[in-house]
Parts: structure tokens; C-alpha cells; sequence
């Protein structure tokens, strides 16, 4: 018997889960809080208040050198060269095809230095495709430097209030996709204006040692605000709300960036970069299936793998679902053809054997209040 | 913490028994694993169950659980209020009966845990 529980990696705030009497599971090789008070009720504190989560298990990659810039265009669908010193773009690492190796943010860490954040199981993958990547470029070597950060991220509408109390560096002036070094509760790190939430809210990168004591301090200077420690349940039901895509659920290495609805990212003025090719062309011809939202009409959950019918007939297939615990309504996202992608057609989702009525709505599902 | 007037099966259900019918749910432990109920599939009145039939099924925000019958007999009431209030399920979660069953087959509660065995086998 190979005993898995040994075999996953633990976050340098493990200890501290366990001692919040987290609900633990098995996230992309990692032992993760899946919830701590319940997902309803850190999902609703991260809409009207702040949530704290640790997302310390994404990986970090670092392409620094003289030629960082070319390699980084190469391998990210994005224009990073729009991107000045501070600033941060999401994009996509793709393949020949258009397809994704991965989801990924970009930081500009200096004229010559980019700094890649990847989603957690994706690590060695990307990592070594990186690095086949950036060897015809004479001076842009990438280093997985994963194990040097953690990463806490607070978001809700309290967070920037919650998070100035710890810090020097003023919030107000760090805008959304954009970070800055500075001082958290006495420790270096980076500060940055990012999330998956939906909500405004912080990402801090620290130093491993230093996680647990930053991550108290947080909730404690959170504490009167209502600041609560939230999970991966939460994180996914509030990033599927937003309409932000998950790599392995919504999109993979068979679905290309325009079929996910993602050709904001492509910098399509860039001359080449990995998959151009394919993404123009479904640029100029259009693509065949496309992700669409969809709101259950009929009392179901659609949940990741279930088909989409229309007239009886499979059509697609659901790839994140969930009861939305803000809008209190059951929604998914689906590949559908393209042709069938137009807002209140009634679909049908196979719910384990039952047929149940849905629609196709516009997204976001949700978009959070401007101040 | 397991009432010792319940009956319990290894699947997490719990069953009731009155004069002429049995109340039947889902443990506290059930309600902990699951997290968040957000959905309970309620079976038709009338239906007869068999002893260990999957009569419906219950959603958390995060899983998909089956309801296993504890005892043969036939379905006769739902608990309704488990549509609006799925919730019910989470916050008491011995009272919150999903299915009223008349029980066929009395000697189908021998096969089941009582509360001592029942606390061992989530223990």
C-alpha cells in the first residue's frame, strides 16, 4: 500500500490549518483547506466583507536575462512588452496548437525580469516546458523558484482597509494589476493588487518562514472587520461566480485560448509567439464551440463532465458547475457549438441520468458593485 | 452525540422507528463531510423501497452524495421543507427527517448500528 497522505506537499501554513480545524484535502498533489466555517459562509465574507486564504501551493517561475523579454513573448500569448515595471497581465502559456499548458499571471519584476505565477499542478509541467521554451534564446534562463514564496491572499471589499493597518506602502495607490514591494507586519514582501475572487483584494508573496506569523496578523487586524480564514471551496465557488476559468476544468491542452472566450489576452499585434498561427486563424474564421454560462432553470446542480443536450441531442459539455451561495442560483459553465452560443437559449444539462432544464446567460455571473 | 433512540447504517443514514412508520436521514457525520447542503432530491410518495435502495440524492456545494434506504417499505411522506431549506440538513441534523417510510420487514433494523456502534464507526 503507497500511503498518499505522505506524499502530498504541505503550504509553510499547514500547521496553522490544522490548528484553525480546517477541513483538509488532496489539491493538485498538495494537502490544502478545502473549508474551515463552511463554504457558504466564507464565500458570502469574501462578497461583503474579507476572506483570507492561503494560496502559498501556486508556483512561481522567474525567466531574468537579457533576452527575458523576447522569451516571455514567445511563450505567453499576452503582450508582456505593455507591461511596465510593476505592473501584471493574466495570460496564457500556450501551445502550437493555441491550446493551454497553462493559465498564468505575468509580473514585471524589472525591465529584464518576469516573474510567472502558475497554477499548482502544473508546476513540473510548466516549468519544463518552460525550459524547453526559452533555450534558443541565448540569455533567458527560467528558474522554478515555487518553494521560496508563500502566498496569502486577502480579498473582499474590507481588505484594503484590513491590510493598511500592516503596512507602510499605501494601498490606495497600488491599482488592480499592479504590485509593489513593501513591508507586511514587519516582514519584505510583495504586494499585489490581484485575486480570484471577484472581489477587490491583496495577494502578498513572503518569505516561507515568515507566513504563519503574517497570515495571524491579518486575521487579527481583521478580526473587527469580520475577516475570516476561507478555503479552496470558496475559492472555487467564488471564482466560478466571477467567471474566472479554472485550468483543468474550463479550459486544458484540447481547448485553444479564443474557444475558452479568452482572446483578451492575445497580443495580436505581437509578429509571433506559440500558437499564432492557429489562434489567427480562428480569429478571422471564427471558432467552432465556445464557453458559454449557463443558469439551471430546472432545481439541479450541473457539475464538471455532465453533457449538454439541445432537442434530445448531446452538445456539449459542462465544465465547472456549481449553487452559488451570493446569487443563490445554480450555474455552470459549458462548451457548446458556436452556433448555438446565443443568450436564453434553453439547453438541457444530463443530470445523472436526469434531463434538467438550463439556459445560456451572459458572463460574469457576477460583477462586483463599483465604489 | 448519536441519539440512542436512532438506528444507523454504515452509509450514514439514520432511521427512526415510530408505531407504524420510520423517519429516515442523514447523520451528523454525513452533514460534516458533505459541508454545505444546498440540495436534496426528494423520491416520490408511493414508492417501494427496497432495504439498502438508493432513494434520491443530496448536494453539497462541493459533492454529489446518494440516500440509501435503511429498511424495505413503502415511501409515505417526503419532507418538503428540505427544498427551500436544505440547510435544515447541516443544522440539525437528526431531526432534519428526509423520507417517512412504513417498514415491511422489522427484522431489516437488525442489521443496523445502534449509537455505540455507530460513534465506533466514524470514530
Amino acid at each position: 500500500m503507497v500511503d498518499t497522505q505522505t506524499a502530498l506537499k504541505q503550504t509553510p501554513l499547514h500547521a496553522t490549518h490544522l490548528g484553525h480545524r480546517a477541513r483538509m484535502v488532496a489539491f493538485g498533489g498538495w494537502d490544502m483547506p478545502v473549508e474551515y466555517s463552511g463554504i457558504s459562509d466564507e464565500h458570502l465574507a469574501v462578497r461583503t466583507r474579507a476572506g483570507l486564504f492561503d494560496v502559498s501551493h501556486m508556483g512561481e517561475i522567474e525567466i531574468a536575462g537579457s533576452d527575458a523579454l523576447a522569451a516571455v513573448q514567445q511563450i505567453s500569448a499576452n503582450d508582456a512588452s505593455r507591461l511596465a515595471i510593476g505592473q501584471i497581465q493574466y495570460s496564457a502559456l500556450t501551445t502550437e496548437q493555441g491550446t493551454f499548458v497553462d493559465d498564468l499571471l505575468v509580473y514585471r519584476m524589472a525591465d529584464d525580469h518576469f516573474l510567472l505565477v502558475v497554477n499548482a499542478s502544473n508546476i513540473d509541467k510548466d516549468f519544463a516546458w518552460i525550459r524547453t521554451q526559452v533555450q534558443p534564446f541565448a540569455d533567458a534562463p527560467a528558474v522554478n523558484t515555487s518553494s521560496r514564496y508563500a502566498l496569502l491572499a486577502l480579498q473582499g471589499p474590507a481588505a484594503v482597509d484590513v491590510l493598511q493597518t500592516l503596512t507602510a506602502t499605501p494601498l490606495a495607490d497600488i491599482r488592480y494589476y499592479w504590485f509593489e514591494p513593501g513591508e507586511i507586519a514587519g516582514v519584505r514582501g510583495t504586494i499585489s493588487r490581484t485575486g480570484y475572487s471577484g472581489e477587490d483584494g491583496f495577494e502578498v508573496f513572503v518569505p516561507p518562514a515568515h507566513a504563519p506569523a503574517v497570515w495571524q496578523a491579518i486575521l487579527h487586524a481583521g478580526a473587527s472587520a469580520g475577516v475570516v480564514p476561507a478555503g479552496l471551496g470558496a475559492r472555487d465557488t467564488l471564482r466560478l461566480e466571477a467567471s474566472m476559468r479554472l485550468f483543468g476544468n474550463d479550459m486544458d491542452e484540447t481547448t485553444t485560448v479564443l474557444e475558452a472566450g479568452l482572446g483578451w489576452v492575445v497580443g495580436w499585434k505581437k509578429p509571433t509567439f506559440n500558437g499564432a498561427g492557429v489562434l489567427r486563424a480562428q480569429k478571422a474564421n471564427g471558432v467552432t464551440r465556445t464557453l458559454v454560462g449557463i443558469e439551471m432553470v430546472d432545481r439541479a446542480i450541473a457539475r464538471h463532465g455532465y453533457p449538454v443536450l439541445l432537442d434530445g441531442q448531446p452538445v456539449g459539455v459542462v465544465t465547472s458547475g456549481t449553487q452559488t451561495p451570493f446569487l443563490k442560483k445554480a450555474i455552470a459553465m459549458a462548451y457548446v457549438p458556436a452556433d448555438l452560443a446565443q443568450h436564453d437559449r434553453e439547453l438541457h444539462v444530463d443530470v445523472r441520468g436526469r434531463l434538467a432544464a438550463a439556459r445560456i446567460v451572459p458572463m460574469p455571473f457576477y460583477k462586483r458593485p463599483r465604489s | 452525540m448519536y441519539p440512542a433512540d436512532l438506528k444507523y447504517t454504515k452509509d450514514h443514514e439514520w432511521i427512526r422507528v415510530d408505531t407504524d412508520a420510520a423517519d429516515v436521514g442523514i447523520t451528523d457525520f454525513a452533514q460534516q463531510q458533505l459541508g454545505d447542503v444546498v440540495f436534496v432530491e426528494l423520491p416520490q410518495v408511493g414508492r417501494v423501497l427496497s432495504q439498502g435502495e438508493v432513494f434520491g440524492t443530496i448536494e453539497s456545494v462541493k459533492a454529489v452524495s446518494e440516500l440509501f434506504s435503511p429498511v424495505a417499505g413503502e415511501i409515505v411522506a417526503v419532507n418538503d421543507a428540505l427544498t427551500s431549506a436544505p440547510e435544515q440538513v447541516n443544522a440539525d441534523p437528526h431531526t432534519a427527517w428526509i423520507i417517512r417510510v412504513r417498514t415491511s420487514n422489522p427484522s431489516d433494523l437488525d442489521a443496523l448500528l445502534d449509537a455505540e456502534a455507530y460513534t465506533q464507526h466514524v470514530g
